[in-house]
């Protein structure tokens, strides 16, 4: 059995150590939080739009948690510029993990996932097609 | 130390009765030390568990022919064998086998809590108590109209006393306390609170999942009321725990479970329940985990459990020594002593306990992260998660040091 052994390599200590767009948006079309029980990992994710309501401008994103879970909102923060809504629904977990350029263990999945389903979650509460108060993990 | 040194395991005998401790991952031998999460499992019990399947196995109770009949008794001496091990003079009468602890917890609130609590009557339970309690009266209190009470703990991780003595009066329906803390490691003053919850006319129930495994247990010096553990965290088998109640409580109780087993006569209209402790245990019961834990509590006493107490105290508290002397590792629970146990919970500074884990396992380090089932401790403690070190009758100073040598990679890795 191989061990997760490339799970730290630089580029998610990098985005770990000095993250991407880490904050608040003022003006955010959108935001979201949520959270994975697993780790006690908390992300917020702010998302503001163009004007064609359609295309990602910013994003910025806060909270705290484990290296996967923040290098992953980090790194998303970064990748989401300039995508539509629509690209942001259509990812799923091999996006993620290729976005990671490393194998993320079972175990950690949920960490690498948070971000991506915040930022899903909360489009889809603004575009008036999910209820939710608060994402989290363990669904 | 050295009349420590005189009654020492033989411990590379005992890891030899342990083949999974053979283990290697990408060329790095095995450390484990999540022992208090699960213990691994000697030789002989695995060998009682499938001579019962090759030579023995057939269901009980029910059977006429001779392997019904000798499966029934092995499984019966299980229970006198087990309840002997803690301390319950009234044998298999006291001893009724679960799944495991927190089976034992519902057992224990659903046949007793939801019958006897009421608005106005109190369950006192302490900030260190493993979910399996917690949750559990949460509930029966919330069904019941009872309220929970939680006994504080001190900023040195203790059980404060004082508040004890203010949380437990005339009120109090039961007190339901962990013996030793799976997160912490402090092991609580139970006959104490016994007491305590005795004079106000309160029962108490003791969680005993991280206590029998590695020390001397005697429910009936404690006077606990009613006490429960696992098999898998003492070398035996997963699918089995048991909970001790004193015979008059428990002939007093309804059962929990209904069905096949448990019954002494049954008509369409209505069923009168067997013996004990067969009218808890309904259905076909965990019969090869029973001989397997019957394995179990022989090899644990054969090595001797005050050994096992000083073994474990002995590990730990050179863990604690050397985590303290990092600098930048934060320890929970009490400094070693007497009222501390075999196990550390600690968090490195600079890295998540969850990324220390995986970390950890890179080096073949198998340490526990998380919140350890103790959500509402954790928050106490303010930090999401923990890491926790775990010893038992197989660990070494040597997988304490490899403990540290991991920890300094991580730091390294993150710095």
């Amino acid at each position: 059995m191989a061990l997760g052994s490339d799970m730290y390599r630089q580029q998610i200590l990098d985005h770990y150590k000095n993250p991407r767009n880490y904050g608040e948006l003022e003006d955010p079309t959108f935001s979201h939080v949520g959270e994975n029980p697993l780790c006690g990992d908390e992300i917020r994710m702010d998302v503001r739009l163009g004007e064609d309501e359609e295309t990602i401008e910013r994003v910025a994103f806060s909270g705290d948690g484990c290296a996967i879970s923040q290098a992953s909102a980090s790194l998303l923060s970064v990748e989401l510029e300039g995508k539509t809504v629509d690209e942001l629904l259509a990812m799923d977990r091999d996006d993620i993990v290729d976005m990671l350029g490393v194998d993320i263990s079972p175990m950690r999945i949920k960490c690498a996932v948070l971000a991506e389903k915040v930022a899903q979650d909360g489009a889809e509460i603004y575009r008036g097609e999910l209820e939710a108060e608060k994402t989290t993990t363990e669904d | 130390m050295s009349q420590q040194n005189a009654d020492a395991l033989d411990v590379e005998r005992i890891r030899g009765e342990f083949p999974i401790l053979e283990r290697e991952f990408e060329g790095q031998r095995l450390v484990y030390l999540d022992n208090a999460a699960t213990t691994q499992t000697p030789e002989v019990v695995v060998e009682a568990m499938s001579d019962y399947y090759r030579e023995t196995n057939a269901n009980v109770h029910r059977g006429i022919h001779q392997l019904s009949q000798e499966a029934s008794i092995c499984y019966e001496e299980a229970h006198d064998r087990v309840a002997e091990f803690v301390g319950a003079s009234g044998g298999r009468e006291e001893l009724i086998f679960t799944k495991n602890t927190t089976e034992s917890e519902n057992l224990l609130a659903y046949a007793w809590g939801l019958r006897e609590l009421g608005p106005g009557d109190e369950v006192v339970l302490t900030e260190m108590e493993h979910h399996a309690s917690l949750v559990t009266w949460q509930q029966i209190a919330e069904r019941t109209g009872a309220t929970c009470r939680y006994i504080r703990i001190t900023d040195d991780g203790r059980l404060d006393e004082e508040h004890a003595r203010e949380c437990i009066t005339d009120e109090t329906a039961i007190v339901s306390v962990v013996h030793v803390s799976n997160t912490l490691g402090t092991v609580n003053p139970v006959a104490d609170l016994a007491a305590l919850a005795h004079d106000h006319d309160a029962l108490i129930f003791v969680d005993g999942a991280q206590a029998v495994p590695n020390r001397p247990v005697d429910v009936e010096a404690i006077d606990a009321d009613f006490y429960a553990f696992s098999g898998h965290k003492m070398a035996g088998p997963t699918g089995i725990g048991c909970l001790y109640g004193k015979k008059h409580l428990l002939e007093d109780l309804d059962p929990f479970l209904y069905g096949g087993g448990m019954i002494r006569k049954v008509t369409f209209e209505e069923s009168t329940w067997g013996d004990l402790p067969w009218k808890f245990e309904p259905g076909t019961p965990p019969i090869a985990e029973a001989v397997g834990l019957h394995a179990a509590v022989d090899y644990l006493e054969g090595i001797g459990m005050d050994r096992i107490r000083e073994h474990e105290e002995s590990l730990a508290a050179y863990a604690y020594e050397r985590l303290d002397a990092e600098g930048d590792v934060d320890l929970y629970g009490p400094e070693p002593g007497p009222d501390r146990s075999g196990l550390v919970g600690f968090n490195l500074e600079s890295v998540h306990a969850h990324d220390l884990a995986s970390i950890m396992n890179d080096h073949a380090v198998a340490i526990r992260a998380g919140d350890h089932c103790t959500q509402p401790l954790h928050d106490r403690l303010g930090v999401a998660a923990s890491a926790r070190a775990s010893f038992y009758i197989y660990n070494t100073r040597e997988e304490v040091d490899a403990l540290v040598e991991a920890i300094d990679s991580a730091r390294q890795l993150f710095a």
